[in-house]
């Protein structure tokens, strides 16, 4: 009847996990409860959970990404911790449960911390900035956050129901397949990550028909924000690499379930073929959730200068150069395979030249920023910070390209260190970044600045306390996913990194006083004319936050910086021209397709994992049933009438007026 | 007006619905029209799908030799039964194509007849590659006897498997039709059926080719 699931899947005999479950379970209830006894559930059921408005999706993209983002930050102190005290002693976690730890650390992070703020980010902005109302497929839109939302649920259930992959956050056969991974954990992974990465290709899709088929008129391909360069050509990485995942993942599924013969080691099987596939999407991933991040910091740096970007065809040209190369370089994952000289020359080559793209961009952020007034905003430390830390953590990266070098490098902590050097300072300061330069356009008020510099400051500096010693570790010869360790030299390093992530954990308190504090004080800090920073693309030409249908009259875009140009002509007519003509607007109607979709995902992921094939059926007629549902449906669109139009845009452009062009807030 | 756009003929509607800036090809045109948004849509899904069926592709070529002591592709093919499946899906594919005309004319009972000749050809198709897997099946040569029927059953299954979710697609489309008629909505949904209907002959004609007359050569 349950399939696998009986009472032994819950690890009553395991007091951690058992008690962060059931934390964790207390407070989703706690807050169920509390929306519940506020009467909030109707206004979240009809604004944000059905809600098909790229903002609002955006924002639960963005809250999911930062949940998740603790969730992964609490598995890295457990390991850092485990590192500090398992010197000739077992530390305080078994091993089976470290390499859960370790392995659910990275998943998390990558998948459903990184990925879900990218894609939030690039969701609330992207529209507004190519001055459109809404994305190209506004309910797929909301199918694609509640297919992530499920695979992120999934992992976490892992926490109580059942156990988590232990073969670290790509599970690399043979040790993957069942007859060295019985248990459910891998499965878990593979229907969690199955599921959110479909969700993820329909929001790549979704964005490359965006910004190629809608952009306000006027606004040519060379007159795209930069962000919008960089989401586009992550999005067509997605397209190109996720069905590689999609792929990959079911045919290890495929062996688990059905016992067929891709990566086992018996029956011609071949486990390099799986090494080739997952990297083969790995890669680009990397370039998927960076590209966007240098978008960011591409708008903040050029913003917080008071300058156009510098060289932006070059920027362009670098981006798409990326773009493509970061397809020809997954071998470098796995130069010890034994592919031979010649294949690993081409490769770590290969890899080596992506650096002159990256080298493109360094420059023109670098020149953006000479001669111009610059202002040091919480956003435009993070970038620094990043500029600084990116670049470093590059040249370890090419250092590693050179397959010699790999070859006494491949696994160890060098390597560990290496990509969060990246991932960190590349990703997560530029979501931070973006967080803080768009948070009033959002919801209406800045945020406060003193603890946003002080969580600024606090993660640069626990950043390197934490991984610079895991280079040196790495060099010493301490290989990655260590439970237990007996060299003495490691010791100090080790202890180094675990003080580094108290500095870490002092950053992320503050980053959540920040939060906190400018929630209290949000009518000081508040935004009224929709312009807080002096901004030169088409998101600060609306309201803060904007209103459903972001522009009552669509722009039109006559220069690569279009509200730039707008103010500067507005400047010269001595305060903006005249009323323009409203007209009622079609807006998409909201759809419960994207959450019921979620729920039966979920259904058909447990069922799956467990085997209760029954249950597994159940899903699947009910996801067909919700298809048929919305494509049923007569009237996709509601109306705005003018006059409702006319009375939500006067009351920004008053408040505009009143405010002199060009005179922000900081 | 531009000199480009003075080009534009009635008889290329996709450049008259996105304007005389997108005919230069710097694409300020403005937002596009629905239909030319869905189709565009779907084209990218289609590009997703072709990467995953390429990956089963490259699979099976890795595979193809990894007989593990089982068959060989020659000794279980047999070229004239995938003749008739070929035929099959070929055939429904003309049918879907007379369907595009039944929607452009608007007629309700060509299109119901020409969607369930195309849903009919569809399961002929489906029918008997199943034969052709159960037979195989039979003889103990299912796609857990070697690494290369492992990929043979995964790459020609998981076309299989589209053409299955192709025909419950096509199932509502014809319901929508009937109770819906001729909207613009469902004429859209229709224009990426009928694209996804093509697409799975195309992959077929690869499947024919790669698998299917190489292995028997090999």
């Amino acid at each position: 009847m349950l399939g696998k699931l009986t009472w032994d899947a819950i690890p009553f005999d395991q007091p951690i996990p058992l008690i962060s479950g059931a934390v964790v379970i207390l407070a989703a209830l706690g807050v169920l409860v509390w929306v519940i006894a506020k009467g909030w559930l109707p206004y979240l059921w009809k604004e944000w959970i059905t809600s098909v408005d790229h903002k609002h999706i955006g924002i639960m993209y963005v809250l999911l990404g930062l949940l998740m983002l603790v969730r992964g930050f609490i598995d890295a102190i457990m390991m850092r911790a485990q590192q500090a005290l398992a010197f000739h002693a077992q530390g305080y976690l078994p091993p089976e449960h470290y390499d859960q730890v370790f392995s659910a650390h990275g998943t998390i992070m990558v998948l459903f911390a990184a990925m879900p703020l990218v894609i939030g980010i690039m969701n609330f902005v992207v529209p507004l900035q190519l001055g459109v109302r809404d994305v190209a497929f506004p309910t797929l839109n909301s199918v694609s956050f509640w297919l992530t939302a499920t695979g992120a649920l999934l992992v976490n259930m892992s926490l109580i129901v059942g156990e988590f992959a232990r073969t670290g956050w790509l599970p690399y056969p043979p040790l993957s397949e069942l007859r060295y991974s019985p248990g459910v954990g891998v499965d878990y992974y593979l229907w969690a990550v199955q599921i959110s990465g479909v969700g993820t290709l329909l929001t790549g899709i979704n964005f490359v028909t965006t910004i190629l088929e809608m952009r306000a008129p006027g606004m040519t391909y060379f007159r795209m924000p930069m962000f919008c360069w960089t989401a586009l050509a992550s999005c067509l990485l997605i397209l190109a690499a996720f069905p590689v995942l999609t792929a990959t993942l079911a045919m290890l599924t495929l062996d688990r379930y059905l016992g067929f013969h891709f990566f086992t080691n018996e029956a011609g099987g071949n486990a390099m073929m799986f090494m080739n596939l997952i990297w083969a999407w790995g890669h680009p991933e990397v370039y998927i959730l960076v590209l966007p991040a240098f978008g960011i910091y591409s708008e903040v740096i050029s913003t917080f200068s008071g300058k156009p970007l510098f060289g932006y065809r070059s920027m362009v040209a670098a981006t798409l150069f990326i773009c493509i190369v970061s397809f020809c370089v997954w071998l470098h994952h796995f130069f010890t395979m034994g592919a031979g000289g010649d294949v690993n020359a081409v490769f770590g080559i290969a890899t080596s030249i992506i650096a002159v793209g990256t080298g493109v961009k360094m420059y023109n952020w670098l020149f953006t920023m000479y001669g111009g007034r610059i202002r040091f905003t919480t956003p435009m430390l993070w970038s620094l910070g990043f500029m600084t830390t990116f670049i470093t953590g590059g040249m370890t990266g090419v250092l590693l390209a050179v397959p010699p070098a790999d070859f006494l490098l491949h696994n160890s902590m060098f390597l560990v260190a290496h990509f969060h050097h990246v991932i960190v300072g590349g990703v997560v300061f530029a979501v931070l970044a973006g967080i803080t330069y768009w948070w009033p356009k959002a919801f209406g008020y800045r945020l406060e600045e003193f603890w946003g510099k002080a969580a600024f400051w606090f993660a640069l500096a626990g950043f390197y306390v934490t991984f610079v010693p895991l280079y040196v570790v790495g060099i010493l010869g301490m290989t990655r996913r260590l439970q237990h360790y007996d060299v003495a030299e490691w010791r100090p390093w080790l202890m180094i990194s675990a003080a580094g992530i108290l500095v870490l954990i002092a950053g992320a308190i503050c980053q959540m006083v920040q939060l906190s504090v400018s929630f209290l004080r949000r009518n000081e800090l508040r935004d009224t004319t929709g312009d807080p920073w002096d901004g030169r693309s088409l998101e600060w030409a609306t309201a803060s936050p904007p209103p459903v249908f972001n522009f009552a009259v669509l722009p039109q875009v006559q220069d690569a910086e279009a509200f730039w140009d707008v103010k500067r002509r507005a400047r010269e007519m001595h305060g903006s021209g005249s009323e323009p003509h409203y007209e009622a607007l079609e807006m998409p109607r909201n759809s419960s397709t994207g959450f019921v979709c979620a729920f039966f995902a979920t259904i058909i992921g447990f069922a799956l994992v467990w085997h209760i094939w029954w249950l597994m059926i159940v899903g699947l007629v009910g996801a067909y049933a919700t298809f048929v549902v919305f494509a049923w449906r007569d009237v996709p669109e509601y109306v705005i009438p003018a006059e409702e139009v006319a009375r939500l845009d006067r009351a920004n452009r008053i408040a505009r007026q009143e405010a002199p062009y060009g005179a922000s807030a900081i | 007006m531009s000199a480009a756009g003075t080009t534009i003929t009635i008889s290329d509607p996709y450049r008259l619905a996105r304007g005389p800036n997108l005919a230069r090809g710097h694409g300020g045109g403005g937002p596009a029209t629905k239909r030319v948004i869905v189709g565009y849509g779907f084209w990218l899904f289609l590009l997703s799908d072709i990467v995953i069926f390429a990956c089963l592709f490259a699979t099976y070529t890795v595979l193809a030799n990894a007989t593990a002591g089982g068959p060989r592709a020659r000794d279980i093919f047999d070229l004239n039964h995938v003749a008739i499946e070929t035929a099959c899906l070929l055939a429904s594919s003309f049918f879907c194509g007379l369907a595009t005309i039944a929607v452009a004319r608007r007629n309700q009972i060509l299109i119901q007849a020409a969607l369930i000749a195309t849903g009919l050809l569809g399961l002929a198709f489906i029918l008997l590659e199943a034969s052709e897997f159960a037979a195989l099946y039979a003889r103990g040569d299912g796609p857990t006897r070697s690494a290369f029927l492992t990929g043979f059953f995964t790459l020609v299954g998981c076309h299989g498997v589209h053409v299955t979710a192709g025909l419950l697609w096509l199932g509502t489309m014809m319901a929508q039709f009937f109770a819906k008629g001729f909207r613009p909505d469902i004429g859209r949904r229709f224009l990426c059926f009928s694209m996804f209907w093509h697409f799975l002959d195309i992959v077929w004609v690869a499947i024919f080719s790669l698998v299917y007359l190489v292995g028997t050569r090999l």
